[in-house]
């Protein structure tokens, strides 16, 4: 059910540095927390954001508890060629959320 | 009573728009229109980034969530979009109203869990489930921009009295009412917090504090526990007709949906 919004600018010139931004939804449980009754409620987290550009590592980030739900990623990237860009997200137990968005350089 | 008398006096200014009935009936207890400010104008300048930025605000995820729900429909059943196809623009800004079959005061999320049991032969969703917010939130966010404009007439006179009772009866161990907060003290400090004026404009609205969006009912229950009062249930009649009392004395507010909010 995770929802994923991403804002990859669909052309930008050669050289040019863009602005990539990555979010999920996810509740980013800190295992920190107690319900109404004192449990502990688990912890369930992202732990890695990738994002790769035709298959190039260009940003990676490791979670931790202290991340707050719907985590959002600003990050920049240089647009060399036209191609696609990669969102990987892995929760603790191994879950993976992907997306992608394209760019053409020219 | 207030009501009854103060639309006889807008009676005889036939002419004049819904929200600028209000004033007329201004008292004490009120606030003055030109003093009337959206809860965006009490949150510090990166909360307001957030919200006005459509990317960054969490509050677009149930949006989006929302969007592919109102257009499309479960097998046999016809879709929300099949009939609001203008996807309801500027319809969530007169909400709560009142239904003219029953004559009950209906929320946005009443009449959406309606159409779903007239017209789309569907269960209604339970209240704050991801569904039912994904879609309200989709809805109210099609009147974002647009100023609130809640039906003020004799036919909604007895809500708009039940609800106003409701925000000035003093409550909960507290022993507070909405008003001596969000009316008369708004802008002062309380904990770590700057008081607004309790306006519903912004909701359904994502709040820190949940990491999630909610509906107003979850927030008038926070409110309520705040002041050790023993909250009402979601969806519950009382809650609607305050929902009715805030957005009329928020008349001409920008809906903001869905805001961000601490």
């Amino acid at each position: 059910m995770a929802g994923i919004r991403l804002a990859v600018p669909s052309t930008a010139s050669k050289g040019d540095v863009i602005e990539i931004k990555a979010l999920i939804q996810h509740a980013m449980e800190s295992g920190f927390r107690r319900g109404s009754r004192g449990e502990v409620i688990e912890r369930d987290i992202i732990t890695r954001f990738e994002c790769r550009y035709n298959g190039a590592l260009v940003f990676a980030a490791d979670f931790h508890p202290a991340v707050a739900a719907n985590p959002l990623m600003t990050f920049h990237a240089r647009a060399e060629e036209s191609g696609v860009f990669d969102f990987t997200w892995t929760d603790q137990n191994g879950q993976v959320w992907q997306d992608s968005a394209e760019i053409a350089v020219t | 009573m207030k009501w009854a008398a103060a639309l006889a006096l807008s009676a005889l200014a036939a002419c004049a728009p819904a929200s600028d009935m209000l004033p007329e009936r201004t008292l004490a207890t009120e606030l003055p229109s030109d003093e009337v400010q959206s809860g965006y104008a009490f949150l510090t300048s990166d909360t307001k980034r957030l919200q006005d930025d459509e990317f960054e605000n969490p509050g677009y995820l149930w949006v989006e969530r929302g969007r592919p729900l109102f257009q499309s429909s479960a097998t046999g059943s016809p879709s929300c979009a099949s009939c609001h196809s203008d996807g309801l623009k500027g319809v969530a800004a007169t909400y709560p109203g009142i239904d003219d079959a029953s004559g009950k005061l209906l929320n946005l999320e009443g009449r959406i869990n309606q159409c779903r049991s007239n017209h789309q032969g569907q269960e209604a969703l339970s209240y704050e489930s991801e569904e039912l917010l994904a879609l309200t939130t989709f809805v109210a966010n099609a009147s974002k921009g647009m100023p609130q404009s809640v039906e003020i007439s004799d036919r909604t006179a007895s809500y708009l009295d039940q609800g106003r009772d409701y925000f000035l009866t003093r409550r909960g161990q507290f022993n507070l009412s909405c008003q001596q907060c969000h009316t008369e003290n708004w802008g002062k400090r309380l904990r770590g917090d700057t008081i607004s004026q309790g306006h519903s404009n912004g909701f359904p609205a994502y709040r820190f504090e949940w990491q999630s969006i909610g509906s107003l009912h979850r927030r008038l229950r926070d409110c309520d526990t705040g002041v050790r009062a023993e909250p009402l249930p979601f969806g519950d009649d009382t809650y609607i007709a305050l929902e009715l009392y805030l957005a009329a004395r928020g008349s001409g507010l920008e809906v903001e949906a869905p805001a961000v909010r601490r």
